[in-house]
């Protein structure tokens, strides 16, 4: 979407001596006429172009949308200006090594706050969310954009985004009342007998768990890593398809070489972006995941996140400097859902090539 | 491997049926009548409603509406009317970073503007935080349907000597009134269902409110508070309470559906 609206954007209103001249400028027929053959408005239409109320409304409407577009920018200023200086307190007194310390501590007098729990769980989770979601996900994107017959394909896209619409909150309490009990009695026995050798599957699950909570989490991305790689994989060019089909691919081989593999950058930007939401997502993990800060080898253990010690402790913070420690974890989930979410741009912005999109 | 594609779209259809199913079993008995006209009762006591709740959050979606359709609206028309590529990228990337902002910062930020300095919890800050999420997602729908409008339109109404101004407000938002109102029902549904950016907002309460300055009660808050409380009842109300959230966001999606699909009259 380039350049259509250039032609219109030769300057704001009011700057120019006289609207005619844009009016000639943005014509595309008439550029080659030159300027001094302006065709003259009719009286009434002088009187419209010239009169001060129009002036006036056009400089007073620009001024408007400019406005509002800068309200953005300064959205985006005050989000980031209001973690800085809400944790300055935490930063002052702790510095850098409250990503590193473990502890958390809140009684007065001998507070020590640090973050390294809620990274540890949040990275974990977010992990997990990832490796369930994104080969469902890719996969189901293979089935729309190449297998599924036309007639289900609106349906099956219509079906996800009503998936994308259930809000975060009911997914918690569907996963404390009905996912969680599920888990703990049909799950995690299995996965302890089949892969019960390895650190991250043993020990006693009871209630909520970094499992429940990467499971919640994948889920709720699933929705979005869907249709971002239904999108790439639209993109696509078919001439790459009938390529491998002319070399005698199979529908398999077709599917991996040509478009999984031509694809592979823009897939993996869609679930980047997928991290992004899972890192910040906040109702649903408080839900389920357990709120123990601890760093435990094992899925089955407890966890907290970044976003659910926010979420449950701010509200009620025991001191200043308490609360300047949670703006601080605030501004680190920030800080790094901004850095994920344009890594992800980038990935699927280097992907898209103009010209190839498919109809 | 065509097994395996169709496995895949099975399991990510699955959630979804299954978490109809279960609002519908375990939700529909204690929705009725009073759920919709009773205010909350204290555990123990039976009966009782969320209709406070309900029309909480029809108020803070209002209340965020009113604070970003006119931002989202103009900023959309800036970039795609007045801006130049260069600023209109920043503005884009920026609209996209907001958009990617996990919906708890909102709600310390909106805790810092606007419950801070007035020293209590109030519709306003709970709407102001909503009206935040909401303001990028309107923007770059606005953005992409006015794209959308054919620039024969602008070349005609401005050989015709229209004043730029009225180009846009009533040949061009008039064209793409439809998408916009898509954008709009679209947040409307995204931000209906959030809880996050209420918890240090809002506060909830039992009782009606009687003024936007006051801590005012709202839907997916309640459902938060009672899905955790560890008592049946309440419990029971958080799933009639979910329920009636997921049809309130159904029916926003399915009336931008209806909106999408109409032809351009």
């Amino acid at each position: 979407m380039g350049n259509r609206a250039e032609k219109f954007s030769l300057s704001p209103p009011g700057f120019f001596p006289s609207i005619n001249t844009i009016v000639l400028l943005a014509m595309p027929t008439l550029t080659d006429l030159p300027i001094s053959v302006t065709p003259m408005p009719s009286h009434e239409q002088q009187a419209i172009v010239n009169s001060p109320t129009s002036r006036f409304g056009d400089r007073f409407f620009y001024l408007l949308a400019l406005a509002s577009a800068i309200a953005v920018v300064l959205l985006l200023l005050l989000v980031i200006g209001v973690q800085i200086r809400g944790s300055k307190l935490s930063f002052e007194a702790f510095g850098w090594s409250f990503l590193t310390t473990r502890e958390w501590d809140p009684t007065p007098g001998s507070e020590n706050y640090g973050a390294l729990p809620f990274i540890y769980g949040t990275v974990v989770s977010s992990l997990l969310a990832l490796v369930i979601a994104v080969p469902l996900s890719v996969g189901t994107a293979v089935f729309l954009t190449d297998l599924a017959p036309l007639k289900i394909r609106q349906p099956l896209v219509s079906i996800i985004e009503m998936l994308a619409a259930v809000p975060s909150v009911i997914w918690g309490l569907w996963g404390i009342f009905v996912m969680v009990p599920w888990l703990n009695s049909h799950l995690v026995p299995v996965l302890k007998s089949v892969l019960g050798f390895l650190p991250l599957f043993q020990g006693p699950c009871i209630g909520g768990s970094m499992l429940a909570g990467g499971m919640v989490i994948a889920i709720m991305i699933l929705p979005i890593v869907t249709s971002v790689s239904r999108e790439i994989l639209r993109s696509v060019p078919d001439l790459q398809r009938e390529a491998a089909y002319g070399l005698g691919a199979t529908r398999w081989e077709v599917t991996r070489i040509a478009v999984l593999s031509y694809a592979r950058r823009g897939l993996m930007g869609a679930a980047v972006l997928g991290l992004g939401r899972a890192v910040g997502e906040t109702m649903a993990v408080t839900m389920v995941i357990g709120n123990v800060a601890q760093i435990k080898p094992s899925l089955f253990a407890s966890g907290y996140t970044l976003a659910s010690v926010i979420a449950n402790v701010f509200a009620e913070a025991s001191s200043d400097l308490q609360s300047s420690a949670l703006f601080e974890i605030g501004l680190v989930l920030m800080g790094v859902t901004i850095i994920i979410n344009i890594f992800a741009l980038l990935l699927i912005k280097a992907f898209e090539t103009p010209g190839s999109r498919r109809a | 491997m065509s097994a395996l594609a169709v496995l895949c779209a099975f399991m990510v259809v699955l959630p979804l049926g299954l978490i109809l199913y279960h609002l519908l079993s375990k939700g529909i008995g204690s929705v009725d009548w009073n759920f919709f006209t009773q205010l909350p009762k204290p555990h123990g006591e039976t009966g009782g409603g969320m209709a406070n709740a309900i029309v909480g959050t029809l108020e803070l979606v209002a209340l965020a509406m009113i604070i970003a359709i006119p931002i989202g609206v103009f900023g959309g028309i800036y970039l795609s009317e007045y801006g130049s590529e260069k600023v209109n990228f920043w503005i884009r990337f920026g609209a996209d970073i907001l958009n990617g902002v996990p919906s708890i910062v909102w709600g310390m930020t909106a805790y810092a503007v606007a419950v801070v300095p007035f020293g209590t919890k109030s519709a306003y800050a709970g709407g102001l935080a909503l009206g935040f999420i909401a303001i990028p997602l309107i923007l770059r729908t606005t953005e992409e349907v006015l794209v959308l409008v054919p620039n024969a339109y602008r070349e005609a109404a401005m050989a015709l000597g229209i004043p730029r101004w009225k180009i846009v407000s009533q040949i061009i938002l008039r064209t793409a009134m439809k998408g916009l109102i898509t954008g709009v029902l679209l947040a409307m549904g995204r931000i209906a269902g959030e809880t996050a950016p209420l918890m240090f907002t809002i506060h909830g309460n039992m009782y009606w409110n009687h003024s936007l300055k006051e801590p005012i009660a709202a839907l997916p808050l309640q459902i938060f508070n009672y899905a955790t409380a560890p008592y049946d009842d309440l419990n029971r109300q958080a799933w009639a309470g979910a329920l009636v959230l997921i049809i309130l966001v159904f029916l926003l999606s399915a009336s931008v559906r209806i909106f999408a699909s109409r032809r351009r009259g």
